[in-house]
């Protein structure tokens, strides 16, 4: 108390040459305590608990009881030895790639054509982004019933003479996974297309000039001159949303549940499944730990290299 | 004369392709937009329309029918979610404001390496934390309900709030702090009387990416909300599909009553909601 009223006397009479020591001692802890709280929770919940969930994953854990019998790396050889974790794999992977090509693909094409300095481009703009604000489960809920081969899309499709794009989509195993694809795609791309747009529109005039006064076409200049400016883009856009669909959980379990049998199945998912509906702890752990790795090699590089940039800023 | 020569080929060049371009805008635009005509066009139907008609035929007889149904199941939930968003999206806006002007503005030795093990904590699955989240907050008698889910989103907030506002205030110039300094401010009464004012901005652009990213928020509701009356709307949405399996204009219309609250914000507020979304990249 008596600290904290000759804090006070300082801070409103300052003595002459600076302020007492006693002062600056104590304010100057001030900043620690502020982000102290952050700082202990990020602590427990982020590292502490992946701590944790790496000790589950090395136990036999399953059942409603704890069970911490250690069985070293079983919980992972077992895992990568089950068809399902294996289908798990393969579609988060095949998934990933489709996402990510649908997102950059047509989030470049619209951000190009967002660029081209014409008339109501803001309308566009928001009709690309404005599914970045809706939830998953939303978009899931929709989607699930567009991509119903007997009441949804194929409707439409029969109705406009487009009879071939006619597909089961989410009730056949071939074509599950796309139906996913569509839906995530549909949510995500206005997030490429923000960040190309972006970078689109902080490329200097002059530059566009130059690549013209030398001779070059329109297209050489967008080869030769914009292309390469958007490399550091595409790969944030792709670590970013890499990491997002290497997650995905939502748009599975409101539009397909895993199924048509494993079709698609994905990790995030399933480790939610062993884990709160099967009561396999130590698996879910296990699976959880995979998700974290596959997440963190993408990410980590990426934050390093953030960081560093900023450093030199 | 040198100027009009380099704008007129622009001017030719432009006609043609403007109405390509448009052409091509419309086309993608029709993707993005079926959605919201069929969450529309099918809230307005019967339950026999709906199993009578295509998905993309106006409502003959437009109803609010299914309005009424998906308002009676959802809205407890739709409060739940108000009472879950407001308290966690203050308090990891305040945190993150705290966090950011401390790492912006107090550095010390290990700041920079302290940030990244923050930001990290905003890329982790949330898988490789529910195990040990599940039981802790069994432990302190927070898990089943609304409590528990604010603690959770409250702390898995710190790292982008803290992103936002750290990037926010480091374009503050370091002077206007030294001169408080010297007139014997102290580091509560700077961020009180300086940083907090200048910082609305950063404040909306926070507080609308959390309220947004925790309303829509599926994961950690439907595993830590174990208790039916405190679901948060997601989770009784998706709840919705189970109950009225067939009925797609309860579903629709609970879909559009969901999504609208963050839509109203985007509307409003849009361009903050753009650069919480950039800033999310580490690059805003």
């Amino acid at each position: 108390m008596a600290v904290a009223s000759s804090g006070t006397a300082a801070r409103e009479r300052p003595p002459v040459g600076g302020r007492s020591l006693r002062h600056f001692a104590w304010d100057s802890l001030t900043p620690f305590l502020l982000i102290a709280p952050s700082v202990v929770l990020i602590a427990v919940f982020v590292y502490g608990f992946i701590g944790y969930t790496a000790y589950v994953s090395t136990t036999k854990w399953y059942g409603i009881n704890p069970d911490y019998t250690s069985v070293g790396l079983r919980q992972y050889t077992d895992l990568f030895g089950l068809p399902r974790f294996q289908a798990d794999v393969s579609n988060t992977i095949e998934f990933t790639i489709l996402f990510l090509l649908g997102c950059i693909l047509l989030g470049f094409g619209a951000a190009i054509l967002l660029d081209q300095k014409l008339r109501g481009t803001i309308f566009f703009q928001n009709v690309f982004l404005f599914p970045l604000a809706i939830s998953f489960v939303v978009t899931g809920t929709v989607w699930r019933w567009m991509l119903n081969p007997n009441f949804g899309i194929n409707l439409l499709f029969d109705q406009v003479h487009l009879g071939f794009l006619k597909s089961p989509w989410l009730a056949d195993t071939h074509t599950a996974l796309y139906g996913l694809v569509i839906a995530a795609t549909w949510q995500m791309s206005g997030f490429c297309m923000a960040m190309f747009l972006a970078g689109l529109r902080g490329i200097p005039d002059e530059l566009r000039e130059a690549a013209r006064v030398d001779g070059a076409s329109e297209l050489q200049g967008f080869l030769r001159v914009i292309l390469p400016l958007m490399r550091p883009i595409t790969l944030s856009a792709v670590i970013i949303l890499g990491h997002i669909s290497l997650k995905i959980f939502d748009l599975v379990v409101v539009m397909t549940n895993g199924g048509p049998g494993y079709a698609t199945d994905m990790p995030g998912f399933y480790m939610f499944v062993a884990t709160f509906r099967q009561n396999l702890y130590g698996r879910g752990a296990a699976i959880g730990m995979v998700l974290l790795v596959m997440v963190a090699v993408l990410i980590v590089p990426y934050l390093v290299w953030s960081m560093r940039q900023e450093v030199e800023r | 004369m040198s100027a009009a020569t380099t704008i007129t080929p622009r001017r030719r060049w432009l006609t043609p392709w403007a109405v390509f371009g448009y052409a091509l805008l419309l086309v993608v635009s029709v993707f993005y937009l079926l959605p919201v005509y069929v969450i529309v066009v099918t809230s307005l139907k019967s339950f026999i329309e709906v199993s009578h008609t295509t998905p993309w035929q106006l409502p003959s007889a437009p109803t609010l029918e299914p309005y009424g149904a998906a308002i009676e199941k959802l809205l407890p939930s739709f409060i739940n979610s108000v009472e879950l968003v407001v308290p966690a999206t203050l308090l990891s806006a305040l945190l993150g404001s705290l966090n950011g002007y401390v790492l912006s503005k107090w550095r010390f030795r290990g700041a920079d390496l302290l940030f990244t093990l923050l930001l990290f904590g905003m890329f982790i699955p949330y898988q490789s934390v529910l195990i040990p989240m599940v039981l802790v907050l069994e432990k302190i008698g927070l898990y089943g309900g609304l409590p528990g889910l604010i603690l959770v989103h409250v702390v898995y907030g710190i790292p982008i709030c803290t992103l936002i506002f750290r990037n926010y205030y480091a374009a503050i110039p370091n002077e206007v702090l030294e001169a408080a300094r010297i007139d014997g401010a102290t580091v509560l009464g700077i961020y009180r009387r300086i940083l907090v004012p200048l910082s609305i901005p950063g404040f909306v652009v926070v507080l609308i990416w959390q309220f947004t990213s925790i309303w829509n928020e599926f994961l950690f509701a439907l595993v830590i909300v174990a208790d039916p009356d405190q679901q948060p709307i997601t989770v009784a949405l998706n709840g919705l599909a189970g109950s009225l399996l067939a009925q797609y204009q309860v579903q629709m219309a609970g879909a559009l009553m969901t999504a609208l609250p963050p839509l109203v914000i985007y509307v409003l507020l849009g361009r903050y909601f753009i650069r919480g979304l950039l800033a999310g990249s580490l690059k805003g």
